[in-house]
């Protein structure tokens, strides 16, 4: 090796070294909201160093598509990002994965084509390509699905069909074949393109068969998939940088993932091949004929005015009806009447991990009143004078400590009936998400509020502030 | 570099994974997610050689669409990130500082 390319090949290995430092320093700031922005910022910083150095790769000759490229990827992510509203982040991220998955994929195409015409195709090297061109288009395709599913561009509900995962199976199987043969001749295109084209499909069909409401537990996997698929290419072209960032998606991808699927009461696999779509057995109680009792916004503004503590507990029903607003505003107004108000956040509140708590740190609650350890968040409630239920369900369900025929038994919960007084704001009479009626609605210390979340939370300001006229 | 150098950075970059991100407090795995999403947009290392080196008008073609996917995918990641993170505010101790960042944005 001459003198020159001795150095250039010292720092195109010492910015991808700077850029991993940075990465990985960057997601430790994570565990900590104080020091999580800066941190963020210089991961951002170590993603440009990763570029620039690149940019010095003698392989390089020209340079007009990759500037050009540059720029039209960041005129068309800047808007994305800065306009997309808080609650569509779950499908925004969605949408991104498929990006970088896309990149990944025609990556592993294009290394592939280029090996082939230099005749220096390897085993090991394929297997890279094929696991890199497998996870990449499996989640490009699945990404979208999911998109499409919370963006509610494609059903909600599962969509499946009879030997649904039998037919996965099957497309998995010659999926897997292939690689096999792929590995044993690299010089077997047709293996390659088989695995691009079924993976394609597999994102399809395997996203399809899953609920909308399982969709945070799948925006997880393909983050871990992603990863996956960034960490192949790092293989294939023997680069550290991609082999490091994609391992560390890749294990975040799988914690969340395993995390949203216990949260939920549901094993990992049954989430993925479940298709949760047959829960109504469960749901014979529901034929009973019980009455809950409500309460007039006029009296439940009294009693939040004149509570000492008093814990909201927010569904995805508060995001969909961007009451976070009028959420903060009825908070400050406890508050400023002497009342303490604190909030359980559930982990699989909302549509993607931590969502809520994103939602309210938007309308300008400081995350100290936030509760998102279900235990601590219980023993707040019960010492809490008031539990307000916004747009949640199942996640407050009794039955999932006490009815062993639910399904959602096991699943951790908040107990609001511990509190004095629990009011459930909820947009009509409906079950939830999972169709399972909720007993909590019948309890003796339970008030329902019927109403949009918004305009029942207004409705309380527009109360409390009215008491204070009247004093 | 040998298979096996490159399986020890992968799993030991795995387990610094998953040491590091199993500790990341439940408020903020929503910005969690969209920072190792933008992470992960380090394809583009291999899109701007794939785009750069010169393998055939197919294979600049394919490399520079990923480039822009790639390109995509981090600046919306690391801003969308950085956007979220923006609006965790400090626990009332410091009320001062905390309403001064409020009135910055």
């Amino acid at each position: 090796m001459s003198e020159p390319s001795v150095v250039r090949d010292t720092i195109i290995q010492g910015s991808y070294l700077a850029a991993s430092v940075l990465f990985i320093l960057g997601l430790r700031s994570l565990t900590r909201a104080d020091s999580a922005r800066r941190g963020m910022q210089q991961a951002a910083l170590g993603m440009l160093f990763a570029v620039i150095g690149t940019m010095l790769h003698q392989e390089i000759l020209t340079y007009s598509w990759i500037i050009t490229g540059l720029v039209i990827g960041t005129i068309a992510g800047y808007p994305m990002a800065m306009r997309v509203p808080m609650t569509a982040m779950p499908q925004f991220i969605a949408f991104s994965h498929a990006f970088g998955a896309v990149a990944a994929t025609l990556v592993g195409i294009v290394e592939y084509r280029h090996l082939q015409h230099e005749g220096t195709l390897s085993s090991g090297l394929v297997a890279a390509l094929g696991f890199e061109v497998l996870f990449g288009a499996l989640t490009v395709t699945g990404s979208l699905m999911a998109f499409g599913k919370l963006q509610e561009l494609i059903t909600g509900r599962p969509i499946t069909f009879r030997g649904q995962n039998a037919v996965n199976g099957v497309m998995m199987a010659v999926a897997v074949g292939s690689l096999i043969a792929l590995v044993l001749d690299p010089t077997r295109a047709w293996a390659f393109y088989t695995v691009v084209s079924l993976a394609f499909v597999l994102g399809v069909t395997m996203v399809l068969p899953i609920g909308g409401g399982d969709m945070p537990v799948v925006v997880s996997l393909l983050n871990s998939y992603a990863g996956l698929a960034a960490s192949a290419t790092g293989f294939a072209i023997g680069n550290n940088v991609l082999i490091i960032a994609g391992a560390l998606e890749g294990a975040g991808g799988l914690i969340l993932s395993v995390m949203m699927s216990k949260a939920m009461n549901r094993s990992f696999g049954n989430v993925i091949f479940g298709a949760f779509g047959a829960p109504p057995s469960a749901s014979a109680k529901a034929a009973e004929t019980r009455e809950s009792k409500t309460i007039s916004m006029e009296d439940a503004a009294m009693q939040l005015a004149y509570a000492s503590s008093v814990v909201i507990i927010p569904g995805y029903g508060m995001a969909v009806a961007q009451a976070q607003h009028v959420c903060r505003e009825l908070h400050e107004l406890i508050q400023k009447k002497g009342g303490d108000v604190k909030y359980a956040i559930h982990p699989v509140a909302g549509r993607m991990p931590g969502h809520l708590n994103v939602i309210l740190a938007e309308a300008g609650i400081d995350y100290g009143a936030l509760h998102t350890d279900v235990d601590d968040a219980n023993r707040v409630l019960a010492s809490a004078d008031i539990a307000v239920v916004v747009g949640a369900n199942d996640i407050v369900n009794p039955d999932a400590e006490e009815d062993k025929a639910s399904p959602l038994y096991g699943m951790p919960i908040f107990r609001p009936w511990t509190a004095k007084v629990t009011y459930v704001v909820k947009r009509g009479k409906g079950t939830g998400f999972s169709g399972v009626e909720n007993p909590l609605f019948f309890l003796e210390t339970t008030r329902m509020i019927y109403g949009d979340a918004k305009g029942v939370l207004g409705g309380l300001i527009k109360e409390v502030k009215g008491l204070e006229e009247g004093h | 570099m040998t298979l096996v150098m490159l399986l020890y950075v992968f799993i030991l970059a795995g387990f610094v994974g998953f040491l590091v991100i199993g500790k990341v407090p439940p408020l903020l795995h929503t910005p969690l997610m969209s920072a190792t999403n933008a992470i992960s947009g380090i394809s583009l290392v291999g899109a701007i050689v794939a785009a750069g080196g010169q393998y055939g008008r197919l294979s600049t073609i394919l490399g520079f669409v990923a480039v822009v996917c790639a390109s995509t995918n981090v600046v919306a990641g690391f801003l969308i990130t950085d956007r979220m993170l923006g609006m965790f505010k400090q626990p009332p101790k410091d009320t001062k500082s905390a309403a001064n960042e409020g009135a910055a944005q």
